[in-house]
């Protein structure tokens, strides 16, 4: 047996220095020379100079004046980004109607009079806990609201939103959505603006 | 399903289709050129890691020999991951200062890891080190994909060969997969997922201030950890509040493309594939999943090549595509369609341009449906068990597709190298259960197939299997085995007979509801990779062994063509006769019946 555990001892050691130091050291230098950006979160500042988020992951939002994102299932707060997780709750577990009752409940509350149907991933828990975005739909639900309490016309908000729209990637993958993020700071900023 | 779905579908399948032959020209060819005179491009590089190793690479194996070195290699390569778990509060390149991790927890990811897999018992950023990521889990990403390659190639070669008692040499085919196939796709893949927002760096995880401060509680624990209780047996809460996020980064690219192209799966953080750092767009998501079938497709063209006779290959990719693409059409559907309860609470799930409808409990919105739902497929058709959306919250048809391509032995497309032995396997069943239907003999590619390769073919088929239906039924006598399920009722055995399905088959996605980071399953699921593993690939190149002995019997009058659409059919049937005789009781008991319980409730 010793026949083969030598080599196999030392091929596995040199082929670590290969693949596990060599290729993730060359993939970091490549990344954080042409894509620096990118390869560190794709970070986002305040006019200040402060880190406010990245743009690829969610924040939580639960004041009226801003759009809200996904539902989160992470611990213990929601859009916790250093602990990922989903509900993993089933289709029929009546957790999950009881979740989903709660967040309507919520929604009516801050917006009693919006007729419109609900749209499905503004109360179901995204897949990661740090969805950043929302569809076209979750968005139109919410315009009228927040234009109410911005004090706002409904109609310049829509083309904010319009504005922040991604279409689908390359017109072919995906689909269509809204960052809510970068939404809200946008709305943060053109109410400081306007001042 | 919208038409932009179908397209999204239809061009998925159409690029990996494209791109089987190239590739599986290439791969032929890296295994078929001798060393000497050799003209691959990291040859040099090749020769010195022999010469370290005191390996001589004209040495040829026996089939014996050659599953020897397989053991040996991984058994190392065991060692290394479970030590660097269990030292990484010790070692360097750990910036949040992570813990050491439990002796059942590492036991079970190493094994996880050296048996391709990656079963994620783990949260990665919660629980791993960048070192443990990197030097552990990237490093058998590859050489655990590598020897699964290599165990292939050693099966063309018993078809191969004639009157000849060795079937190449392990170290060779394991460092050309991993140095001339698996490393220069993993370089292309990791630069273009680093364009597209996947993080690459060695810092600590960044906070960042939120825009909006969050207020939430946690249960109150005394010194020894238990929640304290107050009189009314309800456990004390702290309010708390925070503005900050802090974001896990890390060496991600480099794990992510070799996870993806090795039919790995383990994620770098806890959610794989659904986190924005691991497949941040729709383009990273569409490559991510390219790469998870691209090497088994590939692999068909060359096994087509090295037998000399490229049709066969195309039958077994036709056959696998078949199968494929019609689970897709199941899954897809039964997600679009939404969860009738969601309706009775009177929520949107229609389809339309505003937004992708279905059921989206666990999905991302980039993804939308379609792209979760052929993901589900195209990972459980691989073995490599990456996910992008959380299969515990699919739809009852939704999550038992997944769960019974898993079961079907992990053949349709498979690992890489793994799902193709397997589907050669099942072949070898197929001309033999036609031979006796028939009258015909049975033989394949030339060599008789005789009693000791049905026997082999018997124990490859049924030991994953026995490792599932034995396991889950384990589990549910057991209270420690029910004490993890998170979901009620028929939804809650689902859970258990996913994990087994995806331990027992090599796959190593899950329904994350269920609590399997506990000793009972960190060990008993181990042991089930192991033996899925181990006790098919020796087996296998027994069968190797055994066909490169035997002469070519030339073609005749008796023999049953091979390289025909109606085989494509019988592979197909004999593939799925054993997985849904075996498995549909079992999935009647979980799914089946919890399907009839939602439509039946609304």
């Amino acid at each position: 047996m010793t026949t083969y555990l030598k080599p196999a001892l030392i091929l596995l050691l040199l082929l670590t220095l290969v693949t596990g130091v060599i290729y993730p050291a060359l993939v970091t230098v490549f990344a954080q020379t042409l894509f620096n950006f990118q390869a560190n979160g794709s970070l986002l500042k305040n006019p200040q100079g402060q880190l406010i988020g990245s743009e690829l992951i969610g924040q939580s939002f639960s004041d009226p004046h801003y759009f809200w994102g996904r539902p989160s299932a992470t611990g213990p707060y929601p859009y916790n980004a250093a602990a990922s997780s989903g509900s993993n709750l089933g289709p029929t577990n009546p957790a999950l109607s009881a979740a989903i009752s709660a967040r309507i409940q919520a929604l009516k509350t801050v917006d009693p009079d919006n007729k419109l149907p609900i749209p499905v991933d503004l109360i179901t828990a995204s897949g990661s806990g740090l969805d950043p975005h929302i569809s076209l739909a979750a968005a139109e639900y919410q315009i009228n609201r927040v234009a109410k309490m911005r004090k706002l016309d409904e109609e310049i908000l829509r083309e904010l939103v319009d504005a922040y729209t991604e279409d689908r990637q390359w017109f072919v993958f995906g689909e269509p959505r809204i960052n809510v993020l970068k939404l809200n700071i946008a709305l943060d900023q053109q109410a400081v603006n306007s001042k | 399903m919208t038409a932009q779905g179908f397209l999204q579908i239809s061009l998925y399948i159409v690029t990996l289709l494209l791109l089987a032959k190239p590739l599986g020209t290439y791969m032929a060819k890296v295994y078929q050129d001798n060393s000497e005179g050799s003209a691959h491009w990291l040859a040099s590089i090749e020769n010195l890691l022999y010469r370290l190793s005191g390996i001589n690479a004209d040495q040829e194996m026996r089939w014996g020999q050659y599953a020897l070195a397989l053991l040996a290699f991984n058994l190392m390569g065991f060692f290394v991951v479970y030590g660097l778990q269990r030292f990484q509060d010790v070692l360097p390149l750990n910036p949040q200062a992570l813990p050491a991790i439990s002796p059942d927890s590492s036991f079970n990811t190493a094994v996880s890891f050296i048996t391709n897999t990656n079963w994620q018992g783990y949260s990665g950023e919660a629980t791993l080190s960048y070192l443990t990521q990197m030097l552990g889990l990237t490093v058998q990403n590859f050489v655990s994909a590598a020897s699964g390659m290599a165990v292939l190639v050693a099966l063309i070669r018993g078809f191969v060969r004639r009157n000849s008692n060795s079937l190449g040499n392990f170290w060779v085919d394991m460092t050309r997969s991993t140095l001339y196939i698996l490393l220069p796709l993993s370089l292309l893949l990791s630069f273009v997922l680093v364009g597209q927002g996947v993080v690459q760096t060695f810092k600590p995880y960044q906070t960042v201030k939120l825009q909006e401060s969050i207020s939430y509680s946690i249960p109150k624990l005394d010194d020894a950890g238990k929640t304290i209780l107050d009189d009314e047996g309800k456990p004390f809460v702290e309010n708390l509040q925070t503005n900050e996020q802090t974001l896990a980064l890390g060496p991600a690219a480099s794990q992510i493309a070799i996870k993806q192209l090795g039919t790995n799966g383990g994620g770098f953080f806890n959610v794989n594939s659904a986190h924005p750092f691991e497949n941040p767009t729709p383009l990273s998501n569409f490559l991510e999943m390219l790469a998870i079938l691209l090497i088994p497709a590939a692999f068909c063209f060359t096994f087509g090549l090295m037998v000399g006779d490229t049709r066969q290959g195309w039958v077994i990719l036709g056959a696998m595509t078949l199968v494929l693409v019609t689970l897709i059409f199941v899954t897809v559907p039964a997600e679009q369609n939404g969860n009738p309860v969601l309706t009775t609470l009177g929520i949107d799930q229609t389809a339309s341009t505003q937004q992708a409808g279905g059921n989206m409990e666990g999905k991302e919105t980039r993804f939308g449906i379609v792209n979760s739902a052929l993901w589900a497929v195209v990972t459980t058709a691989a073995s490599n068990g990456s996910v992008n959306s959380m299969h515990d919250s699919y739809t009852p048809i939704g999550g038992m597709v997944p769960m019974w391509l898993m079961q079907l032995g992990e053949v349709i497309f498979g690992g890489v190298g793994s799902g193709l032995y397997g589907m050669i396997v099942f072949a070898i069943v197929a001309v033999f259960i036609a031979g006796l239907m028939i009258g015909r003999t049975p033989e394949y590619l030339g060599k008789k197939i005789e009693a000791y390769e049905m026997k082999m073919a018997a124990i490859i088929i049924l030991i994953p299997p026995l490792m599932v239906l034995g396991g889950t039924a384990i589990s549910l006598t057991l209270a420690v085995g029910k004490a993890s399920i998170f979901n009620p009722g028929a939804h809650g055995f689902s859970e258990v007979l996913y994990a087994w399905s995806s331990a027992g088959n090599n796959n190593g996605s899950a329904f994350g509801g269920l609590s399997a980071n506990v000793p009972y399953y960190n060990f008993m699921l181990g042991l089930a990779m192991l033996f899925s593993r181990y006790w098919l690939m020796v087996p296998v190149l027994a069968i190797a062994g055994s066909l490169a002995a035997k002469k070519k019997v030339p073609t005749g009058l008796g023999t049953l063509p091979t390289h025909t659409p109606l085989f494509a059919l019988l592979l197909i049937i004999t593939v799925l006769m054993v997985g849904a005789l075996t498995f549909i009781p079992a999935l009647a008991l979980g799914p089946i019946i919890e399907h009839l319980q939602m439509l039946g409730q609304h």
